[in-house]
């Protein structure tokens, strides 16, 4: 059984040959539940070493440590997709020297591919791990299903440890990364909660304003020009997106049609349409309920697949390029359409792109939805705060009080209107919200850049600067 | 076109803010049971500010406190002023009640120089008393164009129990839906109270279009689109309807009265029911004729 067995995580760090000023990756799999990032980088604080730069394929609430790591020195680097409030916070108001590199779930594989994100050590998360390091995310107490993000750090990373807490004989089977990549295996007693990789949303939302909305977004796609039989689709994983799969079904019936696949994050809902024969399969890059891992565990047309495969742009083909329709949220919409998902409306980092830019880029037809007014902002402003996806990748805006259609599409803004839908210029939807919730004033912000905002093409899109505590809200 | 009135509490902004986006002919902004006693005095301010502030894409509907309370009046000043379409009396027993209000309304459009009569007044029948005087409510003001039946409050006045097969205001709603239709004027439905059951839903508002209205109330946004459907003309029943003025017309130039499509005899009242068909579809779906 030994294999390459070692004894603890912080023989692993030592036998990797950790030093200052290293990277170390970690995916994010296990999302708020995830045990292994705070179990290695406090073991690496302990340890004494300090400047490290962490490279995460997101980073959620269950990463709060890095708070603390960063205020003393063992953290000074941050590489990732996606960073929630916590650590957002922290960022925002300028805890770090340098930037956080904000990245898309697509162009991460390939920047660590080529070099331009080169990862140390890859501290892997497995559900179920032999001695030898085969490794999956779909087996023992705590799988979390899709290890899609895990693919290139495994590949690439100078040095590889698979951390498991549930170790079994060789050979372990199914296999989602082989023991070709691995150099050591750690045993722990807990990877984490699984229970924390749900999104919160397990059922389409019954908030009237939601469905409003997504119903809209359905009927823009189903007057699209688009809307045929094998069509490829995905949502975010908001609560409007994924209500769009209530009347995307009732679409599909009415037409008599069905799609070859839903692309992306999975959960119950989706899994749903699966067995309901809605789509023929479903390309899976992570699991985010308990439905989508017994899913994945159990039916073959639930397929596993890497963030490249996903939606590496640079690559010569991925599933992204092939999509028919994305529905996905917006924090901000600007009139020349770039969205924001990055920062809320106090400028604070909540958020990240995570696939957003790279699906809003490959797909026939992208469809972003927000409310028009949450409380009292408006969602279309003159000009977001963070430009996350740029608005040449944006084809539609719905909002419960209209849709937009991006000037560059005069095609699909004639179909949309010969169908009879509530077609505006984003500039009315602006002043519809402006004249009842005023003009917001601008955010205070300092000169220093906090975070580097990368495209689904790896060019800087914006960069993200620090709160002005001194005149800030919050 | 009242297919679908939709209620919400004044009370809540939010509520206010997007009131009009669910597809509903008409939105009626309850000051009456959705307004807590101690909320009054506030709902009313801000829903005066609402009505200055938010242009509506749907009949705007108030629903007013009832002659009984100490607030009707108080609702009226604020909010007549404001220009609604519609004011919804509530409780209302006798033509006399009517009458009053409409007195009330008008002193209050002339003292802000505004067009009298401009205003409608749907009223809401809603106990013992109103059922039976419906007719003469009805004919009690012309501002009156429509009568609203509450089931609630009239099964609570007759001792009644509300039941899903709704025998018990089978009659409140034929004298209603009589009345309405005598006088010329709309007949719009209560309520269907749960809420998520939308196969319900559709079922009742199938009897009560067969039985002669031509609306029914909604307390959830969800509800508005299944109404919606169910009072409006399908696309089939368009094209038949059209298939058949066109060829009553030729007939009617010929000098029959008489046409026979699709092996069905048209003729007088049946003829009036296609054409409103034909002009009900053309007005929902904005076709241009």
């Amino acid at each position: 059984m030994k294999g390459k067995l070692v004894a603890s995580v912080e023989e692993a760090i030592r036998l990797c040959g950790l030093k200052d000023g290293m990277t170390v990756s970690f995916h994010h799999h296990l999302r708020d539940g995830d045990g292994v990032l705070p179990m290695v980088m406090n073991k690496i604080s302990e340890m004494g070493f300090h400047d490290i730069t962490v490279s995460a394929s997101g980073i959620h609430g269950s990463h709060g440590c890095l708070v603390d790591l960063i205020k003393n020195g063992v953290v000074t680097g941050i590489d990732t997709d996606y960073i929630s409030k916590v650590v957002g916070l922290s960022i925002s108001h300028g805890s770090m020297d340098r930037p956080v590199i904000f990245r898309t779930h697509g162009n991460r594989p390939h920047a660590i591919a080529v070099g331009e994100s080169p990862i140390d050590i890859a501290f892997i998360a497995a559900s179920a791990a032999d001695c030898q390091g085969n490794m999956n995310g779909v087996s023992g107490p705590s799988a979390f299903g899709s290890m899609g993000y895990a693919f290139a750090d495994a590949a690439y990373a100078k040095k590889v440890v698979v951390i498991t807490d549930n170790l079994v004989e060789y050979p372990l089977t199914p296999i989602s990364i082989d023991e070709r990549y691995a150099d050591y295996v750690v045993a722990v007693d807990s990877i984490g909660d699984v229970n924390g990789i749900r999104s919160g949303i397990t059922a389409v939302t019954q908030n009237p304003m939601s469905l409003e909305i997504a119903k809209k977004a359905v009927s823009v796609f189903e007057n699209s020009g688009l809307f045929e039989e094998g069509f490829i689709y995905q949502t975010g994983g908001g609560s409007i997106s994924l209500a769009t799969t209530k009347f995307l079904q009732a679409a599909m019936d009415r037409k008599g049609i069905r799609g070859s696949a839903i692309l992306g994050g999975t959960n119950g809902l989706l899994v749903d349409l699966l067995e309901k024969g809605y789509f023929r399969k479903i390309m899976d890059i992570q699991c985010l309920d308990l439905d989508a891992v017994e899913s994945i565990k159990r039916n073959q047309e639930h397929q596993e697949i890497s963030a490249a495969c996903y939606a590496d742009m640079l690559s010569k083909s991925c599933v992204a390029k092939h999509l028919t329709c994305v529905m996905l949220g917006a924090t901000e919409i600007d009139l020349d359409f770039n969205v924001n998902v990055h920062t809320d409306s106090n400028g604070i980092i909540r958020g990240g792109s995570g696939g957003h830019t790279d699906i809003a880029h490959g797909a026939k037809l992208t469809i972003a939805m927000a409310p028009l007014l949450r409380q009292r902002r408006s969602a279309v402003l003159e000009h977001v705060t963070t430009k996350s996806t740029l608005g040449d990748s944006i084809d539609v805006f719905v909002t419960q009080r209209g849709i937009a259609v991006n000037p560059k599409r005069p095609d699909l803004r004639s179909r949309l209107v010969d169908a009879g839908l509530p077609v505006k210029e984003i500039g009315e939807l602006y002043e519809t919200a402006r004249a009842l919730a005023g003009k917001p004033d601008p955010l205070p912000f300092t000169d220093k850049v906090v975070g580097k905002v990368y495209g689904y093409d790896g060019q800087l899109s914006d960069v993200i600067r620090q709160v002005d505590e001194s005149k800030a809200a919050v | 076109m009242r297919r679908s009135i939709m209620f919400l509490p004044a009370a809540k902004p939010g509520n206010l803010l997007n009131a009009d986006v669910y597809g509903a002919d008409g939105i009626v902004i309850d000051l009456e049971d959705a307004t807590a006693i101690g909320e009054k005095d506030s709902a009313r301010i801000l829903l005066k500010h609402a009505l200055r502030t938010f242009h509506y894409n749907a009949e705007v509907i108030i629903r007013i406190n009832s002659l009984s309370t100490p607030w009707w009046k108080a609702d009226l000043e604020m909010i007549v002023p404001e220009k609604p379409d519609t004011i919804m009396p509530t409780k209302v027993y006798t033509p006399n009640d009517i009458r009053l209000i409409d007195e009330t309304i008008t002193r209050i459009e002339t003292e802000h120089g505004m067009e009298v009569g401009k205003i409608r007044l749907l009223p809401l029948l809603e106990t013992a008393g109103g059922i039976e005087h419906a007719y003469e409510i009805a004919l009690a003001s012309p501002r009156i164009d429509g009568l609203y039946l509450g089931a609630v409050d009239l099964a609570l006045d007759m001792k009644a129990t509300l039941t899903d097969e709704s025998y018990e205001i089978a009659y409140a709603r034929s004298r209603l839906v009589t009345a309405a239709r005598t006088v010329g004027i709309d007949a719009i439905d209560t309520p269907y109270l749960q809420v998520r059951n939308y196969e319900g839903l559709q079922k009742v508002t199938r009897i009560v279009k067969n039985m002669g209205f031509n609306g029914k109330a909604c307390i959830y946004p969800g509800q508005v689109s299944y109404v919606n459907a169910i009072f409006s003309p399908t696309a089939e029943e368009y094209e038949i309807a059209k298939a058949v003025v066109s060829a009553f017309n030729q007939a009617e130039s010929e000098g029959r009265g008489v046409v026979v499509v699709g092996g069905k005899m048209y003729d007088g009242p049946a003829i009036t029911i296609v054409r409103n068909t034909v002009e009900e579809y053309e007005r929902i779906n904005g076709v241009r004729t």
